[in-house]
């Protein structure tokens, strides 16, 4: 909370792509009620910020919607996906919750750090990740998953996350989604309906 | 109203209230740490669970509002169980320190887990350890002992209309604090150490100082500002060691400001206490019966047209009416309470008292304020007007200075002729105030302490004539007076049968008058009557000692004309001695004694001379009339008076903690600047 990095930051506003955006979002409020917005608007601002929010950005956030600055540290705050330090180009959020560890995630974890060279809650130090670990990112029945920035990658084990990683590392865009070719979350065995006869 | 069965009793209570609520009335008490009466429902602490017949589940019954034909029970073997794990889970984190902890004995933890807690944990984890917050000189912060009720949050919020004060963080890393490590700027926040239900919140400045079962408990009056605020003065031994709120619905419910609650420390430095002579241009100790005597005998030399007698902010009625019979019985009627040259009516009552009374804000529904900032003026009454504006319906119109006042305003300029504009309907706001049922003029300092305060006051009083301030069951004319003496004194009578120039006089009398432009005294022979050493002790030529506010019993008159008493906490300091005792002592020197030997002789004395003294603690109504002067008003703009609000009066100006305070908020101010 009080890292002097963070305190660095002095200044912060709106670029015209982000005010754009935060006005849509707040007509989407009845008037006088522009607070409602503070999350999209904090999403925005870390997006526009490398991912992360400094104080600064938060109280142009409270400016911006006329709240009480302490209001938008409580929002901040309390949801995890709003970064309050500095986080990697690329933020590997792992998943290890239930389904997830069932299914293997501790080898993932350890492929990651092994590939990354970092711990749990680091970032390497050409800034291009940083490593953490989430609670159930909803999509258990890909399980395990890792989610980088916006996209989610599933269906992993040791060597399709090292891949991965390595791919993304040498600035490539790799296939988000199944690891194993399962088209969306569909059965692994193929399609399947009421009318057929049970397999098993 | 709804009809409910609690605990077997059928009681009928008014809609609205919640369970918690009836169940008080019903005569059962029950357990709590987040409901507070004055703030709003957080249903978070989960203590004050009750059964409710037909519910599965206990319910929180601060949450719960009261409806027909319920079946409550309090005290069931299966609520108490429900409490106990309520305490026990309360407990997990929280530090058995009570031993070091400056809350104990007045612990509402402590006490419920007397109840309710067991007397050995389940748990073998370690607790968790919070870092503690800066929340500037008054309050201490050990945040481990947190429960997170956010009575404090909702305080700040709320009342004090500073939303500083959050939770950051979830679950077990919730904290309660302000994040940016800054103090509150708040003069409420003293308020936070009562709210909170543990020692999480305690006051700095008494940390470690006593325990409350050591403790003399002594009710009073606060004479800090004007407002009265009903108090409790706790001593050990012979010295006030703090100042807690009592309450009072109609005056300070149960806040009061910081300045009232921890100024105490400046009572016990500074101090006057013994009388003092000037020989060869040094204040030298002298003794009782040598400084009377001097007195008198310049008293008795002395042209009775050249002596005047000035009243500080924090005098009593009693020793303001002694010195105005003494000095009438040597033909000299030149005294003056107003020392801060406020243009006041004192032939008319309704023109210097806050008319529509404290607990009448709550009605208003349109407020005009001229020349005041109330925040600092009277910080309890300004957090009222706040609690009037959030439960909407009320506009408020602000001519003087832009300030902060804790709630939006229309800022209608700061020139005196927007006045004549009102009188004559041209103003965007004088409509508001013309269409309000129950509409208020609050003015202030700021207006009245000019050259041209009587036509300001001409003019108020035309607007609240012309704009339907005055009815038969409303008067919404007010003063809002910012010294503890000042209605007092004007009921007296304490003001000059003709103005005098101070430069003539010979012989000045001061009774705890520290803020007067003192180059008018150079030529006079100063006597100084207070209990602090500052500007007019070291201005006079003979210093007798008096008695602080809470070493006497002493009646001081609030801004809406209430008659308080203040009690004898503890005994003067030194040879010091009670004001009016002093003042009675000079009478007989000088061969003209006063007819009164005790203080309820004088108080008698007292009330069949002004009759508003009769009736203690009661507001008498008092008869609209005439006031103010005609005339042409300067185009000096009206400023709101700037005061220091942790410098206003001598016993804050020899607090440290004042002084603490003022440094805070120089030091934020210069930061901000940058």
């Amino acid at each position: 909370m009080n890292d002097p990095k963070i305190k660095s930051f002095d200044t912060f506003s709106f670029n015209s792509k982000s005010k754009k955006e935060a006005n849509i979002c707040i007509a989407k409020y009845p008037k006088g009620k522009q607070a409602s917005a503070v999350m999209p608007l904090l999403d925005i601002a870390q997006r526009q910020h490398n991912g992360w929010l400094p104080r600064v950005a938060m109280d142009y956030v409270a400016d911006f919607l006329k709240m009480p600055r302490m209001a938008v540290y409580e929002v901040a705050s309390f949801y995890t996906m709003y970064n309050l330090s500095p986080v990697g180009q690329n933020h590997v959020q792992v998943c290890t919750n239930l389904p997830c560890w069932l299914r293997g995630s501790d080898r993932v974890v350890n492929a990651i750090e092994k590939n990354l060279k970092i711990k749990m809650g680091e970032t390497t130090e050409d800034n291009l990740f940083t490593l953490t670990e989430v609670e159930c990112l909803g999509a258990c029945v890909n399980a395990p998953m890792i989610q980088i920035n916006d996209a989610y990658y599933e269906d992993l084990d040791e060597t399709s996350v090292d891949i991965l990683l390595t791919e993304i590392a040498s600035g490539g865009a790799p296939k988000v989604g199944s690891q194993i070719g399962r088209r969306s979350c569909e059965p692994i065995n193929g399609l399947t309906t009421l009318f057929d006869s049970s397999k098993d | 109203m709804p009809k409910l069965i609690i605990d077997n009793n059928e009681i009928e209570v008014e809609e609205g209230l919640t369970v918690l609520q009836a169940c008080e009335i019903a005569g059962a008490e029950i357990p709590r740490f987040c409901f507070h009466e004055r703030l709003s429902i957080a249903g978070n602490c989960r203590m004050c669970l009750v059964e409710m017949e037909r519910a599965p589940k206990p319910i929180a019954s601060c949450a719960m509002p009261v409806a027909d034909g319920m079946v409550i029970k309090t005290n069931s073997e299966k609520i108490i169980k429900a409490r106990e794990g309520v305490m026990e889970f309360l407990l997990i984190n929280h530090p058995l320190d009570c031993p070091i902890c400056d809350q104990g004995g007045e612990c509402d933890l402590q006490d419920q887990a007397m109840g309710y807690g067991s007397d050995r944990s389940r748990y073998i984890e370690g607790k968790r350890a919070v870092k503690d917050k800066d929340l500037g000189p008054l309050v201490a912060t050990v945040m481990t002992r947190c429960i997170h009720c956010t009575r404090c949050i909702r305080f700040a919020t709320e009342i004090a209309g500073v939303p500083e004060l959050g939770a950051t963080g979830r679950g077990e890393h919730m904290e309660v604090g302000t994040y940016v490590e800054e103090a509150l700027t708040s003069e409420l926040s003293g308020n936070l150490i009562d709210l909170c239900p543990v020692g999480a919140l305690t006051s700095k400045p008494y940390s470690f100082n006593a325990r409350p079962w050591e403790l003399t408990k002594t009710e009073s009056i606060d004479v800090m500002d004007a407002l009265g605020s009903n108090i409790r003065v706790d001593t050990r031994g012979n010295e006030v060691l703090r100042v807690v709120p009592r309450n009072h619905d109609d005056i300070n419910q149960e806040w009061i400001s910081d300045k009232t609650r921890f100024a105490c420390d400046g009572l016990r430095r500074q101090r006057l206490d013994q009388p003092f002579v000037r020989r060869r241009g040094k204040l030298e100790p002298s003794n009782w019966e040598d400084a009377i005597k001097l007195c008198a005998n310049k008293i008795k030399n002395t042209d009775p047209l050249k002596i005047a007698s000035i009243a500080g902010d924090q005098v009593d009625c009693e020793t303001m009416f002694s010195t105005k019979l003494l000095l009438k019985k040597i033909g000299c009627t030149n005294v003056d309470c107003l020392q801060d040259g406020a243009k006041l009516d004192q032939k008319v009552r309704s023109s210097y008292i806050f008319n529509t009374k404290i607990a009448g804000i709550d009605e208003a529904d349109a407020i005009l304020i001229v020349g005041s900032n109330p925040r600092l003026e009277s910080p309890v009454l300004n957090a009222r007007i706040r609690s009037r504006f959030l439960k909407g319906g009320l506009q408020i119109g602000l001519i003087g200075g832009a300030i902060d006042l804790t709630y939006p305003y229309q800022h209608l300029g700061d020139e005196p002729q927007l006045l004549e504009q009102f009188i004559a309907g041209k103003n965007k706001f004088s409509k508001v105030l013309k269409k309000a049922k129950n509409p208020m003029i609050i003015l202030g300092s700021g207006a009245i302490n000019r050259e041209d305060g009587a036509q300001i006051l001409h003019n108020a009083r035309k607007i609240a004539e012309t704009t339907g301030m005055i009815a038969d069951n409303w008067n919404g004319f007010n003063v809002l007076q910012s010294a503890a003496s000042r209605v007092g004194g004007l009921d007296i009578g304490f003001v000059p049968e003709k103005l005098f120039n101070l430069e003539d006089m010979e012989l000045i009398y001061l009774i705890g008058a520290d803020e007067i432009d003192f180059n008018k005294t150079k030529n006079a022979f100063v006597v100084y009557q207070g209990h602090h050493g500052d500007n007019g002790a070291h201005h006079a030529d003979v210093i007798l000692p008096g008695a602080a506010y809470t070493e006497k019993s002493a009646t001081f008159v609030n801004l809406e004309g209430r008659p308080q008493r203040t009690q004898k906490a503890v005994f003067p300091l030194g040879q010091a001695k009670e004001d009016w005792r002093i003042i009675r002592a000079l009478s007989g020197a000088i061969d003209k004694p006063l007819p009164f030997d005790d203080l309820s002789d004088l108080r008698k004395l007292l009330s069949d001379t002004v009759p508003s003294f009769g009736s203690m603690n009661e507001i008498i109504t008092n008869a609209w009339g005439d006031f103010g002067l005609e005339g042409p008003m300067t185009n000096r703009r009206i400023s709101n008076i700037s005061v220091n609000f942790f410098m206003s009066d001598p016993i804050c100006r020899a607090s440290i903690t004042m002084a603490e305070c003022a440094k805070a908020q120089s030091d934020r101010l210069a930061r901000e600047a940058v």
